[in-house]
């Protein structure tokens, strides 16, 4: 029963690391090691959504005094609340970055209380009253860089048609197709874009399928919400149409059709966190921002990119960082014809009604079932 | 169609295109599984020989700029994992069926566990032959951009008709397969001849998991195979071990796979799930449709352990 | 008696004693625990000499694998808790083995338990607990039990393959899950997770006092002994192993071999879905895809590690359980891949079942004669 000592040891270390933080302040505190844990739902480098986390993570290894352990293809199951009471009990773990959306609830929600001196950060959910205080959930509005990426892909068009490939027809999914085809039709109000929904987050012969048929219905630029975005970027690449990317930056995988990209920033936003403990700030539980707040970032265009392409993206990208454009400004209908944000009301990047989309807007070709 | 699209022959198309690109790998695992099938052994590895075919052939292209030196490479890894197979299966009192499922874990684990440096890099991919040349038409181009691993296994089907039929080697593996008793009889060893049925097999196999990893989809990744290894095994015994039935059922499969996102792309948007798993309740029901309890399946090799 | 399974070291470590007659009394049990106890070791040393191969060194991949499965408390309640659904899971494997029939489809029966016991507790809602974990017990049971039997059916009347049917079926039981909790079934506040709604938090099934291990663990080692007690020391056993060992004998002896497939079917899918149940019940709180976590396929491993037998089961399923367990350490402390768990459960399998043609055949086991 030497576990009971063991996990209070732990407990007061990594409590005393928070508190050591606040007490002191700057980068001394973290001279006794102070662990973080990251945990992946898929595998570290594929190319997509874990790889961001896990490029995020390697900054955070190289600062002093900080202690990174990683596991991988944990699932959403009660497995990932093992993973985290091991990293806490066997590895010290003080800070966990359970990074895949459906470790929030129950599980991490879970862990949180039950060791309520140590900090969770969760990728993603919605953090409200009724959670712990010793958790948060953070998440960017990646949308915007998708909403650029639209005004690229409408440029770039030659047949008015995009394509996208979606994993499940989930809000932060069909909010992307939404800002997607709502930059399109900025550029180019003709644009259209359609949606092929392959069930799941990893279905690579699927998503070249999807691929090939937007393409056969005469798409000529595409973009995705899948997991690993390699198979549609290479697939597409191929057949001679133009990408944009999402999650890290492909333009290696296809450089003359890539033509920019949706990112995510977690190089910039957990140093950020890591400071602010030292600083003896706490994170506000629920932490959300985009390109300004560097959560997202723009893959560099590419070289098929025209110059009033360029010119048109990065003037609406600096209102972005403004805060002088709403990309949900009514009035908005859907595809089916029924207003769902009236004329006169702005739906800002915080607005919580976004975070419940259930519509794909006029101009996406698709259904949300 | 003057602004380049064919609207609802999407659908047809797609899955014509589909039954070319998606079939490949059933056809060589069916074909390879028929082979060790007949010699009167069944192999469930399948599943992990083509996810390390797909895993070594990507790796080998990588590391030598060859497809081709990747292809070979898929084959011989899948003969290695046959043999394997075939040795712990000729030891007393061993059931194939489980070690089958041993080695579609061991398979698949080792090829995870090796390829996770091979997730990223972009290797040489096999070449297509252009064969819609005589349509202006881009879609159908598209669709008949083919492999030549498709047109080895067309060509496959036949020729291994013609062997079992014909030749020595094929008259060997069908009495290995129908009697070993007889096979004994005759003078030949029984688990010499299902050792080499059961290394062809996984050749094939293996060559089945390059064509995932080298042309279509065309890299390698952990969600490579979504079951199509063990869906081929099955696909086998409706097929009722005969090579040509094979190449016309993985046709169909291809095809099956393809309709899900075809039709969301003409907008049939409602049960994509459903859609999506076309290909498993086709064969479940053409199982069905072509078991009877009554009878042994015609073609079905008598020593077989399923079938016993 | 088998409780010595789970520790190879204990196993291997039974000396062959002084007595001569102690050993032709009891060559079978040794034999029992001796051959898969030296396969495991074995195993363990290919798989040692494996990581070696990558720079590692076995002696700490052997001590990583102890800490994480059974060297604390915390470790050992993890172990149990993953061993829970396996016990359970590998039941659907090991009673139809009895009759010679290899069903890997345990998952699928999971998975359709878990949407039916689901279902009944939504429509319960005005029920005390109580009655309502009975009745989502039975939901899951019957609904897996059908599964199962449905492969049986197939087997009996139609002549088809059960070990293909089983695991085809695993497929679409996913596609029906997934279009249930994404269409019909779909709470629409379960916003990027599609789930059902929550069966409550008072319906939930707690630990087993004094641990964090849910109840799943009890039911499992329950239903283990039940079954053991079913197949060696009842007639219906009896009659299963008759007709196990050759169904021509059996059918000339007048048992009914319909009967017999369908009720040890519908008893190994109502296993499955009891496993099922309790992965809503005591984890998850709601059907989702989380759900398909693959307990359903180690299940299969487990089974036959344990030659079949269920009482076996219950000791196999924890070693099993421990090996996930220490997974996690292995990716923290040596850097080895996720997949390296898999590769040596493929080893364990390979080995346990070469190790099948040495019974019988150790010489001082059998005696002078």
């Amino acid at each position: 029963m030497d576990f009971g000592r063991i996990s209070r040891r732990h407990l007061l270390q990594g409590g005393a690391a928070l508190t050591l933080g606040t007490a002191l302040g700057g980068r001394s505190a973290f001279a006794a090691d102070t662990t973080i844990g990251f945990i992946y739902v898929g595998s570290r480098d594929d190319y997509g959504y874990n790889q961001a986390h896990a490029a995020g993570a390697a900054v955070l290894k190289k600062m002093p005094g900080l202690k990174v352990v990683e596991e991988e293809k944990v699932p959403e199951t009660d497995a990932v609340e093992k993973t985290m009471e091991s990293m806490i009990n066997l590895d010290g773990a003080s800070l966990l970055f359970p990074t895949s959306f459906g470790y929030y609830n129950p599980h991490m929600i879970k862990m949180a209380n039950k060791f309520p001196k140590l900090r969770f950060e969760h990728c993603g959910g919605l953090w409200t009253d009724k959670d712990p205080k010793n958790a948060g959930s953070y998440f960017g509005y990646i949308d915007e860089a998708q909403f650029i990426s639209g005004i690229v892909a409408g440029h770039t068009s030659k047949t008015s048609k995009l394509g996208f490939v979606a994993a499940k027809p989930i809000p932060q999914v069909l909010r992307n197709i939404n800002a997607f085809t709502l930059g399109a039709k900025l550029a180019n109000p003709k644009a259209t874009t359609q949606v092929i929904f392959t069930g799941d987050w990893s279905m690579p012969v699927k998503e070249a399928e999807a691929t090939n048929s937007l393409i056969d219905q005469g798409v000529d630029v595409l973009t995705c919400h899948v997991d690993g975005p390699k198979t549609m970027v290479e697939n597409a690449a191929r057949r001679g149409a133009m990408v944009c990317g999402y999650h890290v930056n492909q333009s290696a995988l296809a450089p003359k059709a890539y033509l920019t990209g949706a990112e995510w920033n977690w190089e910039a936003l957990y140093p950020k966190f890591i400071k602010m403990i030292a600083a003896g700030e706490a994170i506000p539980n629920f932490y959300r921002g985009g390109f300004k707040e560097e959560i997202v970032k723009q893959s560099p265009y590419g070289e098929a990119v025209s110059a009033e392409a360029r010119k048109h993206a990065d003037e609406m990208k600096a209102k972005l960082i403004a805060g002088t454009y709403t990309i949900f400004k009514g009035p908005i209908m859907d595809n089916k014809g029924k207003t769902v944000i009236t004329a006169g009301t702005d739906r800002g990047q915080k607005d919580p009604e976004l975070e419940k989309m259930d519509y794909l807007v006029e101009g996406v070709i698709g259904a949300t079932s | 169609m003057a602004d380049g699209t064919i609207g609802l022959w999407t659908v047809p198309l797609a899955v014509l295109g589909g039954a070319i690109r998606v079939s490949t790998p059933f056809l060589f695992v069916s074909l390879g599984e028929c082979i060790t099938e007949r010699s009167g052994r069944i192999n469930l590895g399948l599943e992990g020989t083509l996810v390390m075919g797909a895993m070594s052939a990507y790796g080998i292209s990588y590391l030598t700029g060859s497809p081709w030196l990747g292809v070979l490479a898929a084959g011989v890894t899948g003969a290695l994992l046959g043999a394997l197979h075939a040795g712990i299966c000729s030891l007393p009192r061993v059931n194939d069926i489980a070690v089958g499922i041993a080695l579609m874990l061991f398979g698949t684990g080792l090829a995870f566990y090796l390829g996770k440096p091979l997730i990223e890099p972009t290797a040489a991919r096999l070449p297509a032959i252009d064969f819609g040349w005589w349509s202006d038409i881009a879609q159908v181009r598209a669709a008949l951009r083919i492999n030549v691993l498709f047109l080895i296994g067309i060509a496959l089907a036949p020729i291994l008709y013609w062997a079992f039929k014909t030749t020595r080697w094929g008259l060997l593996i069908r009495t290995a397969g129908e009697s070993a008793d007889a096979a004994r009889a005759m003078g030949y060893s029984v688990l010499s001849i299902r050792l080499r049925a059961t290394m062809v097999g996984g050749f094939l196999a293996g060559i089945g998991g390059s064509f995932l990893s080298l042309f279509y989809p065309g890299s390698w990744n952990e969600g490579l195979s979504s079951g199509q290894g063990i869906t081929a095994v099955a696909l086998v015994i409706f097929a009722r071990w005969d090579p040509l039935l094979c190449m016309w059922a993985s046709l169909a499969f291809g095809g099956a796979a393809a309709l899900g996102p075809a039709l969301q792309s003409v907008g049939v948007t409602s049960g994509y799930h459903l859609f999506n798993a076309a290909p498993y309740i086709l064969t479940l029901a053409i199982m069905i449709i072509t078991c009877s309890p009554k009878r042994t399946l015609t073609g079905a090799p008598a020593e077989l352990s399923i079938t016993k | 008696m088998t409780s010595e399974v789970a520790d190879p070291a204990e196993a291997v470590a039974i000396s062959p004693a002084a007595d001569p007659g102690f050993l032709q009394r009891h060559g079978g049990t040794i034999e029992y625990i001796l051959i898969p106890g030296a396969a495991l070791v074995g195993a363990l040393g290919v798989f040692g000499v494996f990581v070696a191969l990558f720079g590692k060194n076995p002696l700490d991949l052997y001590f990583y694998m102890y800490q994480g499965a059974f060297g604390t408390w915390f470790s050992w309640q993890n172990t149990l808790t993953r061993a829970a659904p396996l016990i359970l899971t590998a039941l659907c494997t090991a009673l139809p083995a009895q009759l010679g029939m290899v069903i890997i489809g345990g998952e699928g029966a999971l998975l359709i338990g878990a949407l039916a016991s689901t279902s009944i507790a939504l429509t319960m809602q005005w029920a005390p607990p109580l009655a309502v974990q009975l009745a989502m017990a039975a939901a899951g049971m019957v609904a897996g039990g059908l599964w199962i039997m449905l492969s049986g059916g197939l087997r009996q009347y139609r002549g088809v393959n059960e070990t293909i049917s089983s695991l085809l079926l695993v497929y679409i039981a996913l596609a029906i899950l997934n279009h249930l909790v994404e269409g019909l079934m779909r709470d629409p506040t379960s916003l990027n997770k599609p789930s059902t709604r929550e069966i409550g938090a008072a319906n939930m099934l707690g630990s087993i006092p004094g641990t964090d291990v849910h109840w799943g663990l009890v039911f499992g080692i329950i239903a283990a002994v039940a079954s053991y007690i079913l197949i060696y020391h009842t007639v219906f056993g009896f009659a299963a192993r008759v007709a196990g060992g050759n169904i021509r004998a059996a059918k000339i002896v007048g048992l009914g071999v319909g009967k017999l497939i369908m009720t040890v079917c519908f008893l190994a899918g109502a296993s499955a879905g009891l496993a099922g149940m309790v992965e809503v019940a005591a984890v998850q709180g709601r059907t989702n895809a989380n759900l398909a976590a693959g307990y359903g396929f180690t299940g299969i491993l487990v089974a036959f590690l344990a030659r079949q037998n269920p009482l076996a089961v219950i000791p196999v399923a924890i070693l099993l359980g421990g090996i996930s367990a220490s997974g996690g350490l292995l990716q923290r402390r040596l850097g080895l891949p996720d997949a390296s768990v898999q590769v040596l459960q493929g080893i364990i399998f390979v080995f346990v079942l070469a190790s099948d043609a040495l019974y019988g055949r150790i010489g001082f086991l059998k005696g002078k004669s």
